[in-house]
């Protein structure tokens, strides 16, 4: 038995550094460093215990779309395991919106082959969340989202869903496409062994063509929502601070009740 | 005038806050015709007409339980075929967003998620939101279809519209992939009698600071003397000092409460993404450089072993 396991991991703008819209409203990724998005990491991190608790022959893809430098994410998931790699990189990729990435996924997953597609619960810059399940929607395949914890055995693969009102246990028969959170388990750190073993890891290259997908289907024109203005928030008006010593609490109670909290 | 629909988030018949501030903003835009699966669907339709509904489209099935998010899918996607809306409205909870996406997908609309605020717009309803850990504010609208719009809590009033809330029953068949994720087993979480994080009002927090499981009895206690929910930043959380169901923050939950409390929060950029859109903001940290003073309305330079329950005592005694 074979297990083909695709992860799909995104480069996105570093959330520490001073992110802003560029002049046509798309996420400026050029002026702000990147990085694999943190949400993937635990992506990547849940493909490869199931490969290593997996007695059959498991391979582990990392697919990214995104410019150039998107490469570097799919470096960082080869260095922490991950077999190998797929980048989808097209000009007119520009300004694509989720409904339209999640176009592009799914056909490069339909391309690559796989029993099993893990994501991460949500973009650090989008912050949508839906990716996912927008996937299996276009594969047809069940939706396992949102899991503190999976496993899979005997082509099935389970997990429990932490939500506001209950905490649920899913099942779902492979192929399935599975997100996992940051609940799901603290991701490894590449090892140097892993790092110099990545340099050495096949990379592929695609682009709209080899995925049959023309340009108008994507980027900024194929997008089905459109960002009209983007505006800083103003910064918020420096408050009163005060030194405790021995009347903080007071204090914090009195500016409470001016404002009508108590 | 033209029908909007609002799907509808309640547990057995009891309508969760979220979906009457939903009905506030499509009101703004259309006339709301509510949309309630499940059981104890048709229970929800008093208090959706006391709130504007003026159709409330029911079914039942245990499907809606059994299975994840796709019968949900299959329902929501039967009432827009059969009202023909001008928006669908989603409150913002993670199920509520991939339905939406899900069913954005299908009828060919573009969606959005986490609006803040809807307004109606001459190309269609236009929603803001608050992006990069609420350090931007964008105004955008779905350019393709029936706009699909998820809206998070705390975006709009409750308000009273008497509307009829006529009931009828949706004619719903379910896809092919509607059971393809089987819910095996659930637990219900146990109710600790404190506003829901994300519905409240007010919302007290504790970090790094708290330093302890068994301290965040007086983070409760202070939120208990303000009817308030408790909330714990990312490092409490992953200390395993609460749960991660209070996490606010980019990985937890986004709040936007008319008062905020951070106690022992530092205030980095992961926890400033669910809480800095907050009214007012108040702050205890020992450390006077912690960068949640950057946010403040008020705050305390102290430690919050010593002020935290001088404020909890001081609360009760004005309420007395």
């Amino acid at each position: 038995m074979s297990l083909r396991i695709v992860v799909t991991v995104k480069y996105v703008p570093d959330a520490t550094g001073d992110r802003h819209f560029a002049d046509d409203l798309t996420v400026d990724r050029d002026d702000v460093d990147g990085l694999l998005s943190e949400l993937d990491e635990y992506a990547v991190e849940q493909a490869l215990q199931i490969s290593e608790n997996s007695d059959d022959d498991v391979e582990v893809t990392v697919l990214t779309v995104g410019p150039e430098d998107a490469k570097d994410a799919l470096r960082k998931a080869l260095s922490m395991g991950a077999d190998k790699a797929i980048h989808v990189e097209d000009d007119d990729l520009h300004g694509t919106d989720a409904l339209g990435t999640s176009l592009v996924l799914a056909k490069a997953i339909e391309k690559a082959g796989y029993d099993l597609v893990v994501s991460g619960m949500a973009s650090t810059d989008g912050t949508m969340g839906v990716v996912p399940a927008l996937l299996a929607e276009r594969l047809g395949v069940p939706q396992v989202t949102l899991l503190s914890e999976v496993s899979v055995e005997d082509g099935t693969v389970k997990g429990r869903r932490d939500g506001d009102a209950a905490s649920e246990q899913l099942e779902a028969s492979l192929p399935a496409v599975v997100s996992v959170t940051d609940q799901s388990g603290e991701a490894r750190y590449p090892s140097f062994k892993g790092i110099m073993a990545a340099k050495k890891k096949p990379v592929e290259s695609w682009d709209l063509s080899d995925l049959e997908l023309e340009a108008g289907q994507v980027g900024l024109e194929g997008s089905w929502t459109t960002v009209d203005s983007a505006a800083q928030r103003p910064a918020r008006t420096a408050g009163t601070i005060v030194k405790d010593e021995g009347e903080g609490g007071k204090q914090l109670a009195e500016f409470l009740a001016s404002q009508k909290f108590i | 005038m033209a029908e909007v629909l609002v799907y509808v988030d309640h547990v057995d018949g009891a309508v969760r806050k979220p979906t009457l501030e939903l009905l506030t903003l499509a009101r703004r835009v259309g006339e709301p015709v509510a949309v309630a699966l499940g059981a104890g669907a048709a229970d929800t339709a008093a208090v959706l007409g006391e709130h504007g509904a003026v159709k409330v489209l029911t079914h039942d099935a245990s499907e809606y339980a059994d299975y994840l998010v796709v019968p949900k899918v299959d329902a929501l996607q039967a009432a827009v075929e059969a009202v023909s809306p001008a928006a669908v409205l989603v409150p913002s909870s993670a199920e509520g967003k991939e339905i939406a996406a899900r069913l954005a997908l299908r009828i060919g609309s573009g969606v959005i998620t986490d609006a803040v605020d809807i307004e109606a717009g001459d190309e269609g309803p236009v929603a803001t939101q608050s992006v990069f850990a609420a350090s931007f504010t964008t105004k955008s609208r779905v350019s393709k279809g029936t706009p699909v719009i998820t809206v998070k809590p705390n975006s709009a009033a409750v308000e009273a519209a008497p509307a009829d809330a006529a009931v009828s029953e949706l004619s719903v068949t379910f896809s092919a992939q509607a059971t393809g994720t089987r819910v095996t087993g659930r637990t219900p979480r146990e109710s600790t009698g404190r506003p829901e994080l994300t519905e409240a009002a007010i919302v007290v927090s504790g970090g790094r600071g708290v330093n302890g499981a068994e301290n965040f009895a007086i983070i409760e206690a202070l939120a208990d003397s303000l009817g308030a929910a408790v909330g714990a930043s990312r490092a409490a959380v992953d200390a395993g000092w609460y749960p991660h169901t209070n996490q606010v923050g980019q990985t937890g939950k986004s709040v936007s409460p008319q008062l905020y409390i951070a106690n022992g929060i530092s205030g980095a950029i992961q926890h400033r993404a669910g809480m800095q859109t907050s009214k007012t903001i108040v702050a205890v940290n020992k450390d006077a450089e912690a960068p949640i003073f950057d946010l403040v309305d008020y705050g305390v330079v102290g430690d919050l072993f010593d002020v935290v329950p001088a404020l909890t005592e001081e609360i009760k005694t004005r309420k007395g």
